[in-house]
């Protein structure tokens, strides 16, 4: 009788992820599906991108800053080793563009925007504003979802960008003025070992798929939180985790397809 | 309700996110916008390319002339053939010219040189699809390490 027990304990924890994961589907085909028409549901998307992208804009500039800066000064000291400083550029800017760029954005977005947009969508949700928006019926997945969704994908990639550009400044910064890396030499290697398709463009790929995942884990765990502060508290929590695990995750399929070869 | 304000935040924002791309591309990446430069192909035989890649360079006294844009391997001969694509501004190389696989620096990426041969009445200039017949393979250090220690040995006897 215990076996039986747990065997079907297990086949409803199956049935329960299958069953998130379609409700959470559901939800993303529907906010993607009703496009809102461009005069009223624009407005609405540069108000999120406003809350989303704007806001999040200072914390990722700051932290590529630093975040090339660090890995120039741990890259100069290997490389010193073996004499060959001037390859300092392309290191900072390939692990920039191919990694670090779109994955610290996106864990930095999850943690900053993401956890944000469960709070207030599971706010919304506990409060029965939702309920509120469906009795009028205005969809909700229309009014409130869609907005934030498309926001968040438009948003990861520019911020992305800029990730990347301040984080090879940081490099230049290190490199350059502190350590005396020859400038000439450090942009010609720089630019002579990156390639618009490879680097570039994969690095876009990544960042509008880790807006998707991000955006989606976050919306999703507002839209199904449990409607009392302990569930949103919980919801909040678990954005964060599970975007950030599933953008590991993500990025190392990513990379697999993309360098894997 | 939206704010001039926001509005303005994010206008900025969405334009600093395309410079920042505008300045990836075109000065770290370094693409040129002219990319549609009149090409000409040339095919060369070689014993063993080494380490030679797809989009290695072809350089005349270190100048980029050219890429390499395809690496096969003769069915029948049974050696790989290497093609590439010559910018049409540099279409002045005599046929007697020579291609050799060199290394930049002691460890460093392999690339095309190429040596401009003679000229002479009856020479004529390479042209799209011609065929480079004096090429040199790569230097291959572990053939040359083993050659070393051959002659070594071989002295000691």
């Amino acid at each position: 009788m215990g076996v039986v027990s747990r065997v079907a304990d297990l086949g409803r924890v199956a049935l329960d992820v299958l069953a998130g994961l379609g409700r959470a589907g559901l939800m993303l085909w529907g906010a993607i599906i009703n496009v809102p028409n461009i005069s009223k549901g624009l407005p609405l998307v540069v108000k999120q991108i406003y809350v989303l992208g704007v806001r999040s804009m200072v914390i990722i500039i700051v932290s590529g800053l630093f975040i090339g800066m660090v890995l120039a000064l741990q890259g100069y000291t290997v490389l010193a080793d073996f004499g060959t400083v001037e390859s300092l550029g392309p290191m900072v800017a390939l692990s920039l563009l191919r990694e670090l760029g779109p994955v610290v954005t996106a864990l930095l977005f999850a943690g900053r925007a993401g956890s944000a947009l469960t709070a207030e969508i599971g706010l919304m949700k506990s409060t029965e504003q939702l309920s509120s928006l469906e009795m009028m019926a205005i969809d909700p997945l229309r009014q409130v979802i869609a907005p934030r969704f498309w926001a968040g994908v438009i948003s990861v990639p520019l911020l992305t960008m800029m990730f990347c550009l301040v984080g090879i400044l940081g490099g230049h910064l290190v490199g350059v003025e502190w350590k005396g890396i020859d400038s000439g030499s450090f942009w010609s290697i720089l630019q002579a070992s990156i390639e618009w398709r490879q680097d570039i463009v994969n690095c876009l790929i990544k960042s509008a798929l880790f807006g998707v995942v991000v955006t989606w884990i976050a919306l999703y765990r507002g839209y199904e939180v449990t409607p009392n502060p302990e569930g949103i508290s919980k919801a909040t929590t678990s954005t964060v985790v599970q975007a950030s695990l599933a953008v590991l995750a993500l990025d190392f399929l990513l990379t697999a397809i993309m360098f894997g070869q | 309700m939206l704010t001039r304000k926001v509005e303005l935040f994010v206008g900025l924002f969405l334009l600093t996110g395309l410079l920042a791309f505008c300045v990836l591309v075109f000065n770290v990446a370094n693409v040129e916008l002219k990319s549609s430069k009149e090409t000409y192909t040339l095919r060369a035989e070689f014993n063993n390319i080494g380490g030679l890649k797809v989009r290695s360079p072809v350089k005349v006294g270190g100048v980029v002339v050219g890429r390499v844009s395809k690496i096969t391997l003769d069915n029948k001969k049974l050696v790989p053939v290497v093609t590439l694509t010559m910018d049409k501004e540099f279409n002045q190389f005599p046929e007697t010219s020579s291609l050799s696989i060199l290394t930049s620096g002691l460890l460093g990426e392999q690339f095309l040189g190429l040596t401009p041969g003679f000229m002479d009445d009856d020479i004529e200039m390479l042209a799209d699809g011609d065929r480079v017949h004096d090429t040199r393979s790569a230097l291959i250090l572990e053939d040359l390490i083993g050659q070393l220690l051959y002659s070594v040995s071989s002295k000691d006897n």
